[in-house]
């Protein structure tokens, strides 16, 4: 009896031993040579594997960087300056700074501003809403509220807001890899730099319909009246196709087009709230 | 005579012809007609008039905008106001060209008689050119300019002209309307057809729900005496009128996978078609006008109407003039509950292939809430494309192309059998409509290759 259970454990052991001396001089034998930097750049990576770089995943990302000779179309957005200036240093390479990006919505069609002229029973995607019509408003360009930018989201940066019907980007979580500009099927959502302390002016509108048409469809609409370019001491403004657009390359944050917009379509974020004068009651 | 049919699939909705009763009365113009570039598939038309510029009715005022496009007339006389962006009946933007309408003058040479004329020009190249210039586009829901399907690539040769008469989707009366009140003109319109493709025997299929059509169609062709046409009588289905599906019925031929009827020799054309290129040839006049059905589960009977429209017209402008919009309507489709498209905006205006303003009810049209895939394969029964229609769906949402372009979702025909045939209420189409979009995409890009 205890014989058998010896010879097994020994036919066993030695079977294993055998097998593991193959396998390494299999492995010593057919070895892929790797640059070792691939590794070491993985390991500075973020990790998330969005496809913001316009690589499938970080490991794609550092093998092709790693055989890239500069690194002009190598840029990790989700890591931004940071992890670039790690990466040229496994590599040796100059890195160009970019300015760190945030995604922003340029509808701002809330139920409240876009009244529904129909409704739609079809199925929840955006995709397959803007294939079948224009969507539930009179505005066949703004936002459809779907949602395919949401699911798109790998950072659950962009909810929905159940009140407005439009997504909110988290300006804390939005890492600017652009899935969901890829996702929206009418091109609403743009990346634009993020500005110094969060601080950006753009006109949250993409209507290219004439004034009256836009005007109708939604309260704040862009009308294409062009007071915003005629205020803007920058020529930061062009206004085509009866849309405004701000270059936020050339904008100075005067937010003189702000005030100026007849209705409101023009949004400044993150500015500092000034003090108000206190109101004495008494 | 046994009646014929599509072997595979199909679903049989209640027909609900309940305005085929209805004649065909003439609506009168309104103020003001907007005039759509898109009337047809391909390219849209280029205006080719000024804003300003007096036109009469027949005159044309765009030119096509590719090989595969169409003339568009102006349907009315009067002034043009203006030529810019409109929103069409699913609320995108189109070109339109706004006329104010003034008298009911038309452009020389139309012969606006009633007169039957049965004498077919013998020129082939000169009907051809007659189809062409007078904007004639199928009217069976593609709207696909006529002379380009009547003009086969050399090397294939048309055998057999099929006539669509079937008028499978419900509701729609228009083409059953016409076989009454015009069957020699439609005929005639088969004959010049059946000459331009070479004298290929012709069948004028009509489904069996219409045997009143059946009849006036065989003694108006027993009339006319024209040799090589013939009517058969199929036993109703949906969607026999689908192309392929015709084609299978009548020549029991299947077209292949991506291939045109015209491989298997075939050529396919609605009687509202037939009805154009008779006016086209004979009378020498353009499409600006076709048939309508108002129509609906919730109009009462003495609303239902079949009109004669101008193109441009604005859908409001007819719905009024039928008596409003009832307080019930839920949903507004243009062209058959099957395959019409939903009409967001009603401001929009009819364009050469509209076919009805249908108004469904709440009960009608409310989808249900989706549940799970019971896999109890009804949709692949009713599917007449021999597709399966739960697996495409699956294949969809997991994003695997290729393995939607082994199983064939290009062939989708769009019909709906398995959206109507599902018990679990399950979106099939919408899905598959965006997987074909998809395989189709792919498939242009590597034939650019």
């Amino acid at each position: 009896m205890t014989s058998i259970v010896i010879w097994t454990v020994v036919v066993l052991a030695g079977l294993g031993l055998l097998l593991s001396l193959l396998l390494f001089f299999v492995a010593k034998k057919f070895k892929v040579e790797e640059d070792p930097r691939i590794d070491e750049i993985e390991k500075v990576m973020p990790g998330a594997n969005c496809g913001g770089c316009g690589y499938a995943g970080c490991r794609a990302f550092a093998d092709t960087a790693v055989k890239a000779p500069n690194l002009d179309n190598h840029y990790c957005p989700v890591g931004g300056n940071e992890v670039m200036k790690k990466v040229a240093a496994i590599l040796g390479y100059e890195i160009k700074e970019k300015a760190p990006q945030v995604a922003v919505v340029r509808c701002n069609g809330t139920c409240e501003n876009r009244p529904r002229t129909n409704e739609y029973d079809g199925i929840a995607s955006c995709k397959v809403k803007a294939a079948l019509y224009s969507g539930d408003t009179a505005c066949p360009f703004g936002c459809l509220g779907c949602g395919d930018c949401v699911q798109a989201c790998a950072f659950g940066a962009l909810p929905m807001d159940p009140v407005t019907g439009l997504p909110v980007v988290d300006e804390t979580k939005c890492t600017a890899c652009g899935a969901c500009t890829k996702a929206c099927p009418k091109g609403i959502i743009e990346l634009r730099n993020k500005g110094p302390r969060g601080m950006r002016v753009f006109v949250s509108c993409v209507n290219k319909d004439k004034g009256g048409i836009a005007r109708k469809a939604c309260s704040a609409a862009c009308i294409g009246c062009g007071k915003c370019a005629k205020v803007c001491a920058h020529e930061a403004i062009t206004v085509e196709n009866n849309l405004a657009y701000i270059d936020f390359t050339k904008c100075k944050l005067c937010k003189k087009c702000v005030a100026e917009c007849p209705t409101g379509a023009i949004h400044a974020v993150n500015f500092p709230v000034l003090p108000k004068k206190e109101v004495n009651n008494e | 005579m046994s009646k014929i049919t599509f072997p595979i699939g199909g679903v049989h909705p209640a027909d609900s012809k309940f305005a085929a009763n209805c004649p065909i009365e003439v609506l009168p113009l309104p103020e003001v007609v907007y005039v759509s570039m898109a009337q047809h598939l391909g390219a849209p038309a280029k205006p080719i008039v000024e804003v300003g510029a007096q036109v009469k009715a027949g005159q044309v005022i765009a030119e096509p905008g590719g090989f595969i496009s169409a003339f568009v007339h102006s349907p009315v006389s009067g002034t043009v106001k203006s030529i810019g962006p409109r929103k069409d009946l699913a609320g995108n933007n189109m070109t339109h060209i706004e006329i104010t309408v003034e008298g009911d003058e038309w452009a020389e040479g139309i012969d606006l008689s009633d007169t039957l004329v049965t004498e077919i020009p013998e020129d082939r190249a000169l009907i051809l050119e007659r189809i062409q210039k007078n904007g004639v586009v199928g009217l069976g829901g593609a709207t696909f300019p006529t002379h380009v399907k009547l003009n086969p690539a050399p090397g294939s040769k048309a055998e057999c002209l099929i006539i669509n008469g079937a008028e499978c989707e419900p509701y729609l009366t228009s083409d059953y309307r016409i076989m009454l009140e015009h069957p020699k003109q439609i005929i005639i319109g088969a004959a010049i057809m059946r000459k331009v493709l070479g004298g290929c025997p012709c069948v004028i299929g009509i489904e069996d729900n219409k045997p009143e059509a059946v009849r006036t169609m065989k003694a108006a062709l027993a009339e006319l005496g024209f040799e090589g046409i013939g009517i058969k009588v199929m036993k109703k289905k949906y969607p026999q009128g689908g192309e392929k599906q015709l084609i299978a019925a009548v020549m029991g031929r299947e077209v292949g996978s991506g291939a045109l009827p015209i491989s298997v020799g075939a050529v396919v054309q609605n009687v509202a078609t037939a009805l154009a290129v008779y006016d086209a040839v004979q009378k020498n006049k353009p499409l600006v006008i076709n048939t309508l059905t108002i129509t609906g589960d919730c109009l009462p009977q003495s609303a239902m109407h079949n009109y004669l429209f101008r193109i441009g017209m604005p859908l409001s402008y007819i719905a009024e003039y039928a008596g409003g919009v009832p307080e019930k309507a839920a949903k507004l489709i243009s062209g058959g509950p099957m395959m019409g498209k939903a009409i967001a905006n009603l401001d929009a205006c009819t364009v050469k292939g509209s076919s009805s303003i249908l108004y469904l009810s709440e009960e009608a049209t409310r989808r249900k809430a989706e549940q799970n895939c019971i896999r109890c394969g009804r949709c692949a029964d009713a599917c007449p494309m021999g597709l399966e229609p739960f697996l495409l769906n699956r294949l969809y949402k997991a994003g695997d192309v290729e393995a939607l372009e082994q199983n064939a979702a290009q062939d989708c025909i769009e019909c709906g059998c398995c959206l109507y045939s599902c018990p679990s209420y399950i979106p099939l189409l919408d899905n598959i409509r965006m997987a074909k979009g998809q395989v189709m995409g792919v498939i242009r890009n590597r034939n650019k290759k």
